[in-house]
């Protein structure tokens, strides 16, 4: 994380005019099982109180305890004199109980401003008065410093301005408690910037702000108070000033995680290169070039929005390609479909993988098997024994732990979910692997099993692009990083270049000249 | 890297514990789901054989099957046009179509060639559908729901509004009735089509694409599934079978009119494969309870007519079976989430 770590926190001494949120005893099972077992824990007015804790540890749970999604078995929750019984999100509200979910939750079809007074909209008779709710939506606009036209439909925004309409909604209602769960996971670095002022001005306002957030260096330089899960337990509530990164790490898994990333070995210079992308444009890509060799992993860096996975499908062949040559093993890439694709040996680990990865409710034998049907059957028929054996070995490989071939994908962690997807890539066993956010929402247990992964693939002689938000990811692992800007590639960095400063300053480097 | 692994394994056993739990109760639905439609089925199976006296009689039996030989044909197909994710409404015309074209060529040539044509007929109709929705885009529900406006009237077309009446055409009538172990062709025919298909989509890697295709399309296509292709061929399959149903009735019945089939047969199709389970999503579903979907509403309408009930509540017991059958889909998966 690049932005927003700076180190004071101005709003600590601010004054608190809300009342503390009280969290005793509380605990919730799902099917059985414990999902946070006896929480207490204090949220303080005008504070931002981190949740942290690998997947599966509780603190979303929490997080929709407090927010009225979901009802606790046991404990209670009092904010200043009442004792709160919440039953749904719709209860939360009128208690000032606002979330903020990862997921948005905007209506498609209406403006912006009606989604931001969806609810409460000021009307007569049921008439709605739309000229007083743009004026009033404008006012709001200003005092956040949201740039957002009113009358644009909501479902044409991008994420980051589609939670952006989520926060002026929690803001319009006077939230007294704001509950945002990975608010910051699908935003571009200064869109984060944005975001993380936006939060320091709801506290000064005396909100408090409820964070559950995988970015550690997020939660240190927004958080007051911080509070560890794991297993559904309370680890410690510490005070954020005594924390750093590795002890909230060690807090996590219970232990201190030695390096976060494995080893670099040295990528061999003089490797046969695999893949050749030549003067590529396709929508959001712009005379794209580059070079993979053999063994060797490449970072692909950049905002948001900067044509990071476009460039992937445009070299996967998934995109209207208007110009340009991608050479495969010296021989060119033609064709518009990701079947040949995968059959010339370029395997794609797509960014999303529930919307564009995998058949979530399809068992992880058919999930990993889909791209290679054809090594498992003859002429159309799947010999199931063949498949099974095929996919035991290539889920061995890639470490997925599920407790049966044939369980829906959708019953594995998120971690395993994504290894899943790199075991696809496996049994497809390509030249070229680009992985697209390899690691996003995955706990940090699984996040370093998949850059071992990565390494493993690299050093089996395999090119790897790796293309990811979070610039550490992509410095602690690629030989060579590009760095991309409006559809282009603008920097290329390698050795003691590759910094977090340079690839910012490659990223923004616009701005640094406007 | 012995550190990191000691950590896997605190992660397994963590995941197992969990998903242990969880996939015994997904295995619960899941299992009630496939067993969902032979349940009613077999306790409406005794009720009948129990209440009415004529209902298990072999000839009965043989009555129904036959009877619904080309529904089941075409319920057969049209599920793995759901499994893809499409739909088919166009189904009933195509039907009309397949039976007047047949019945002309029948009048005058040979009859292979009839029942050639009527099948080609419907396999050229579903491929223009399956056409139409992936080159074109356009949904499928409106896709097939325009075209069965199209080709019924260019049945209307062929027969000038007339009905067409075979003689004894000796060869064309054993198309569906030549009898084998006291069982009429019709219902050979469709035994081995349904069971073709219910391996093609339970055996074989066309029948997984199909489901990819239909579970999540963009993840398919990602994956190197041509879902494009696979749609088309669904939709083609789907077509083919409504000529083959067409082949089979004018066969048994012999006559054909444009009218025959229509709507009325697509919904009864629908309602079959829903019934039996095939989630109206896509990505779900199978041939055989299809089958026993199909068999299920003809019991009831058997039945209706053996007990002698005013077939006025028929249509309303359908109904309310349709609803609940696309109730039940709906809440199976609203609890996945």
């Amino acid at each position: 994380m690049s932005a927003g770590t700076s180190e004071e926190h101005p709003h600590r001494s601010a004054g608190a005019t809300g009342d503390d949120l009280i969290v005793a005893g509380v605990s919730k099972r799902f099917g059985g099982v414990p999902a946070l077992s006896d929480v207490s824990l204090t949220i303080e007015a005008g504070r931002v109180h981190a949740l942290i804790g690998e997947n599966g540890a509780g603190k979303s749970t929490l997080g929709k305890i407090i927010s009225g999604v979901i009802e606790r078995d046991e404990g209670t929750l009092t904010l200043g004199a009442r004792t709160l019984v919440l039953r749904s999100p719709r209860e939360a509200l009128a208690n000032g109980i606002v979330t903020i979910a990862q997921e948005t939750a905007i209506v498609p079809g209406l403006t912006v401003a009606e989604n931001v007074y969806l609810g409460s909209e000021a009307a007569t008779m049921g008439f709605v008065h739309r000229r007083e709710a743009r004026r009033r939506f404008r006012a709001l606009a200003r005092h956040v410093g949201f740039d957002l036209s009113p009358d644009v439909l909501a479902g044409n925004l991008s994420t980051a301005d589609k939670q952006k309409v989520d926060i002026m909604r929690a803001l319009s209602r006077n939230a007294s408690i704001v509950v945002m769960d990975e608010p910051t996971a699908a935003l571009s670095s200064d869109e984060t910037t944005a975001l993380h002022e936006t939060i320091r001005s709801l506290t000064r306002r005396g909100s408090a702000v409820v964070l559950i957030s995988h970015f550690l260096s997020e939660v240190l330089s927004l958080s007051d108070r911080i509070t560890t899960l794991r297993d559904g337990r309370l680890v410690r509530t510490i005070d954020a000033k005594s924390a750093t990164e590795e002890s909230l790490i060690e807090g996590m898994l219970g232990r201190s995680l030695i390096a976060a990333f494995p080893v670099k070995a040295p990528a061999d210079p003089t490797a046969p290169v695999v893949l050749e992308v030549e003067h590529v444009s396709a929508p959001g890509v712009v005379d794209c070039s580059l070079v993979l060799r053999r063994g060797e992993i490449l970072g692909i860096s950049g905002l948001v929005g900067a044509g990071r996975s476009e460039l992937a499908r445009a070299i996967f062949r998934d995109a209207k390609v208007s110009a340009g040559t991608v050479r495969l093993e010296n021989a060119e890439l033609t064709g518009h479909s990701p079947h040949r694709s995968i059959h010339r040996g370029l395997a794609l680990i797509p960014e999303s993988r529930k919307e564009m990865g995998l058949l979530m409710g399809r068992s992880v034998r058919e999930n990993v098997s889909l791209s290679r049907l054809d090594l498992v059957s003859r002429l159309g028929w799947i010999a199931a024994i063949r498949e099974r054996r095929a996919v035991s070995k290539v889920m061995e490989k890639t470490n997925v732990k599920a407790a049966s071939m044939a369980l829906p994908v959708m019953m594995l962690s998120g971690g395993n979910q994504q290894k899943l997807l790199f075991a696809r890539s496996v049994m497809c066993s390509p030249s070229v692997l680009i992985a697209d956010e390899p690691t996003r929402g995955v706990d940090v247990g699984s996040k370093r099993a998949i850059y071992d992964l990565l390494v493993e693939m690299a050093q089996d002689g395999m090119g790897i692009i790796v293309i990811s938000s979070e610039l550490e990811e992509v410095l602690g692992l690629a030989h060579r990083v590009l760095v991309m800007r409006h559809g282009r590639i603008c920097a290329e960095l390698t050795g003691d270049d590759m910094n977090q400063q340079a690839v910012l300053a490659a990223a923004f480097a616009e701005n640094i000249v406007g | 890297m012995t550190k990191q692994s000691a950590d896997d394994g605190d992660v397994r056993e963590d995941d197992l514990g969990r998903v242990g739990l969880r996939a015994g109760a997904s295995k619960l639905v899941q299992s009630w789901r496939m067993a969902g439609i032979f349940i009613p089925f077999a306790i409406l199976f005794v009720i009948l054989s129990i209440t009415s006296q004529p209902f298990l009689h072999t000839t009965n039996l043989i009555n129904i099957l036959d009877q619904q030989a080309a529904t089941l044909c075409i319920a057969a197909a049209g599920t793995l046009v759901l499994v893809a994710g499409g739909i088919d409404l166009s189904v009933g015309a195509t039907y009309g179509l397949a039976t007047v074209v047949a019945g002309e060529i029948a009048a005058h040539h040979s009859p292979v060639l009839a029942i050639a044509a009527a099948i080609v007929t419907g396999l050229v109709v579903g491929l223009v559908n399956g056409l139409i929705v992936t080159v074109f885009k356009i949904n499928a529900l409106i896709t097939t729901l325009a075209m069965s406006f199209v080709i019924g009237g260019v049945a209307l077309k062929v027969t000038s509004g007339n009905l067409i009446v075979l003689s004894q055409n000796s060869g064309f009538y054993r198309f569906a009735n030549a009898q084998f172990l006291t069982i009429p062709s019709a219902v050979w025919m469709t035994l081995f089509f349904v069971v073709v298909l219910g391996l093609l989509l339970s055996r074989t890697t066309f029948g997984r694409y199909m489901v990819a295709s239909g579970g999540n399309a963009e993840a398919a296509r990602l994956a190197g599934v041509r879902v494009n292709l696979i749609k088309v061929v669904t939709f083609t399959l789907s077509g083919g079978a409504a000529g083959l149903g067409g082949a089979i009735d004018i066969s048994r019945l012999l006559s054909a009119q444009a009218a025959s089939g229509g709507s009325a047969l697509s919904f009864t199709v629908l309602a079959g494969i829903v019934v039996g389970g095939t989630s109206i999503a896509g990505g779900q579903g199978s041939v055989w309870r299809t089958g026993i979907g199909v068999l299920f509403i003809a019991l009831i309408g058997n039945g209706f007519n053996l007990l002698g009930i005013d077939p006025l509540y028929q249509q309303i017991v359908l109904g309310l079976i349709l609803l609940i059958a696309v109730g039940l889909d709906s809440w199976v998966r609203l609890r996945r989430r």
